[in-house]
């Protein structure tokens, strides 16, 4: 019988459509995996039926009646819960007041500690986790423990279905096998999961059935878990196989000679034994999940991270390890991840913006030559096509491409050798996103050497011209990108093998 | 890279997205101090509106001033300094003790420069290479420099010797400027300049903007932001050592009880002036200005004859208006 049936389902954002008539059905007792790319529907998905996001169109029915989940209390009496990637726990607080967090047991306005703790001591054994002290603070748990206590919680509603957003992502391997048993356990209580992963090893041995979301929309439906990784990616990256970007710029061979050699690069707990080099005009692509490494290389390589073991070197020479401006002086430039919280002063201008890097060449013994930084930054912003290209607008009033504009700026005027890209696209609409791919084409035709670090799979390939796949950690598979397509590239990422 | 016809062309453009210079959004204080002077002027006219109390006025926010001017950058670059009352406190007795006073006025000057800066210095070195929270350690440094202070003064005022007379008699009429402007101003308006300059003309203002708006962020474009940090709890600390000189010309002696409550009143000042708490953002002009609407207060208030319990009712008031008005400015003109 189906315990949840989604009919439909649309939600617009302003500028996307994140949903556009999705269906999902999910049977009592089963575990359901969920896959899809990065900006397949996902997250939007999981909101709406957490009560988080209030669905444009279509049509929600649990136990076959039509429901309402206006608010995420509301998903949570119907006995909907969601354990999401980023726990929502209060660390201050202990695991029983955690898990009965907004539904405290209570008694002439107290809360009942010692009821609380007590049914939280039942939940947590029928987890298989009595070793978990309920009046223990919930921070000195390691995220295992805390995942089982966002489970107590989804449990202490009395959840007949339960979300879990990326479980492993936190995880060890053993770890993970707990999480598989306890999924088993619910199970066999009639509890469904919906089961969120990018790992298809993990869909295999703990899905029943497997829904793949493509652009908003399921582009299959209830598949037997057993469905061959082929199908499932090709469901992922739609039916037709990619045709090569047209605008792919011409394989022309780079000059030989390294700028940038990485060696035997190790950070313990995060990656290892990373090597590669990158000539001048060369795109090297990083393709992984979030969570391989992919970011962890990056700030290693430009010293942001001390490395365990290893080597980097500008033009041959060996740049001090954990070094920031050691890696800056050396000719290395990095667009961190994080644009707001990493990159810009947000407070500032546009022009200081462009200018951070460059201190020392507008200056004369601390003395800012101020005209020349804004002449020149301005210069680097029409350039780049920065719009507005105004030095002295705050650069918080930038759209999300044109901010990113400013950090490329920031480096170019530095007149950096290598610049380190991370997810240089991330939260850019598309008409930006055509035109930082250009620019990016354009810095490596200047002879700039570029590290690209994307989830999104047809981004490393449009623009790299060399890929290496990252998994765990590891780097599992090295090729030019004219050799590669979507589709083994995500096989690999997700189960690092070739077919 | 650039020509000078290209730098040329772009200065040309430059009206069209020219900002408001910060200093114009002080505006608002200046209309403070001339509701001020009216009430001074309209209360008391004979003893508000004279040369005199215009001096002493001038002379009494000097000291706070140079105090406040190092708090803007600390503040600017993302901190706090809780310590500066206690070290103005220590400066002054190490600098008026027998020994120290035995090698002269220089000495006196220098004791009390380096006394500061090496308070500064360890701040700013825990803060900074240490991790430990700005709040904590200056806390910390107020407990301990005011115990030195206490321990190395034995409780006593220090009473400037005979032979050095000659600092204490600048603090005096005759030795005014052209008799009206005090070498007290005179340092204050030295290290305002000083101060300005610094921060927004040199790559040392732009780093600590750029420290206390996203240290994450410098710290990524390469800039050294824990050196950074260190010089400036360094450049308040020596602010400290300025301002007990010109607590010793005023007073002409030292104690462990001077610079009483100045976090206080320099935190204050700078966060009237319009200089976020959180970093990133502030002036220099704000903080003076800041410093002289209280400072013009507690005159006022002396000079009706009110206590010191309403002067502290009537900061406090002035200090949430402040806030609230430049709250209700910054939404109007998020982009200034």
């Amino acid at each position: 019988m189906a315990l949840l049936t989604m009919r439909g389902i649309v939600k617009e954002f302003p500028g996307a459509r994140a949903l556009d008539g999705v269906d999902l059905t999910v049977r009592e007792g089963e575990v359901h995996g969920l896959l899809g790319q990065n900006g397949a529907g996902k997250s939007t998905l999981i909101r709406v039926l957490s009560g988080m996001h209030r669905p444009d169109a279509g049509e929600i029915r649990w136990h076959d009646a039509p429901v309402a989940l206006p608010n995420p209390t509301a998903a949570l009496r119907h006995g909907i819960a969601t354990i999401y990637q980023e726990l929502d726990l209060v660390p201050g607080l202990s695991v029983a007041e955690n898990i009965f967090l907004g539904h405290e047991p209570r008694s002439l306005g107290f809360n009942r500690r010692r009821a609380a703790e007590r049914r939280a001591a039942e939940l947590l054994a029928r987890l298989g986790h009595p070793d978990i002290a309920p009046g223990g603070e919930l921070g000195r748990l390691p995220a295992a423990g805390q995942q089982i206590v966002s489970m107590a919680r989804a449990l202490s509603y009395d959840a007949r279905l339960i979300v879990m957003d990326e479980p492993s992502a936190v995880l060890a391997n053993e770890e993970v096998a707990n999480l598989f048993r306890i999924i088993r356990e619910l199970t066999a209580d009639d509890v469904a999961v919906v089961y969120i992963t990018h790992r298809l090893a993990e869909i295999r041995e703990i899905a029943d059935r497997v829904t793949v979301l493509k652009d908003g929309r399921a582009a299959a439906s209830g598949l037997p878990a057993a469905t061959p990784t082929d199908v499932l990616v090709r469901h992922m990256t739609g039916a037709r196989p990619e045709p090569r970007q047209p605008d792919r710029r011409p394989d022309t061979a780079p000059p030989e000679g390294a700028v940038l050699s990485v060696r035997d690069l190790s950070l313990s707990g995060e990656f290892a034994d990373v090597s590669f080099d990158v000539r001048p005009g060369e795109i090297l692509g990083l393709a992984g999940l979030v969570g391989a490494g992919r970011s962890e290389i990056l700030e290693t390589v430009y010293g942001a991270r001390r490395a365990t073991s290893g080597q980097v070197s500008v033009d041959g020479k060996v740049v001090r390890s954990g070094s920031v401006r050691a890696a800056v002086k050396a000719g290395l430039g990095l667009a961190p991840e994080e644009r707001k919280s990493q990159g810009l002063l947000m407070l500032a201008s546009t022009g200081v913006n462009i200018g951070l890097a460059s201190l020392g060449a507008h200056s004369r013994i601390g003395w800012m030559d101020r005209r020349g930084e804004t002449a020149d930054a301005a210069e680097q912003a029409d350039a780049l096509g920065v719009r507005p290209p105004d030095p002295w607008r705050n650069v918080a009033t930038l759209s999300g491409g044109n901010q990113q504009k400013v950090l490329l700026a920031r480096w170019l005027l530095r007149e950096c050798r290598v610049l380190l890209l991370d997810e240089p696209t991330r939260g850019v609409d598309v008409g930006a996103r055509a035109e930082l791919y250009a620019l990016i084409r354009d810095l490596a035709a200047r002879g700039v050497g570029i590290v690209l670090v994307s989830s999104e799979v047809p981004e490393v390939l449009t623009l790299a011209d060399r890929v290496l796949v990252i998994r765990e950690g590891r780097v599992v598979h090295e090729a030019p990108a004219a050799e590669l397509d979507e589709h083994t590239v995500l096989a690999l990422v997700m189960d690092g093998r070739t077919r | 890279m650039t020509s000078t016809e290209e730098r040329a062309a772009v200065r040309s453009v430059r009206p069209r997205g020219r900002r408001v210079p910060a200093e114009l959004r002080n505006a608002g204080l200046v209309g403070v101090l001339v509701v001020l002077a009216v009430i001074g002027g309209v209360t008391r006219p004979a003893e508000f509106l004279n040369l005199n109390n215009v001096i002493v006025i001038l002379m009494q926010a000097s000291v706070i001033g140079v105090v406040a001017v190092g708090m803007t950058f600390v503040i600017i670059g993302g901190g706090i300094d809780l310590s500066v009352g206690a070290i103005v406190a220590l400066s002054t007795v190490w600098a008026t003790t027998v020994a120290t006073q035995s090698f002269g006025i220089g000495g006196i000057v220098f004791t009390a420069l380096v006394v500061g800066l090496a308070c500064g210095v360890i701040n700013g070195a825990f803060i900074a290479y240490g991790k430990v929270v700005a709040f904590i350690m200056t806390i910390a440094m107020l407990a301990s420099a005011r115990g030195l202070a206490i321990q190395i003064s034995g409780g006593n005022t220090q009473t400037i010797r005979p032979e050095n007379q000659a600092l204490v008699d600048l603090g005096y009429r005759d030795h005014f400027l052209f008799g009206v402007v005090p070498p007290l101003v005179l340092i204050f308006a030295v290290v305002i300049a000083a101060g300005w300059i610094a921060l927004n003309r040199t790559t040392f203002g732009r780093r600590t903007f750029a420290v206390g708006g996203n240290p994450e962020a410098a710290r990524l474009a390469g800039l050294n932001v824990r050196a950074h940090t260190l010089a400036l709890y360094a450049l308040s600390g020596l602010c400290c050592g300025v301002a007990s000189i010109m607590l010793i010309i005023l007073t002409g002696s030292g104690t462990s009880a001077n610079g009483n409550l100045y976090e206080l009143d320099a935190i204050a000042a700078v966060i009237i002036g319009g200089t976020l708490l959180s970093g990133g953002r502030g002036t220099l002009v704000g903080s003076v200005l800041g410093v002289l609407v209280f400072t013009t207060i507690n005159d006022i208030f002396t000079l009706n004859n009110l206590s010191t319990a309403t002067q502290q009712l009537a900061k406090g008031v002035i200090i949430v208006i402040a806030v609230l008005v430049q709250k209700l400015l910054a939404s109007r003109s998020p982009t200034t």
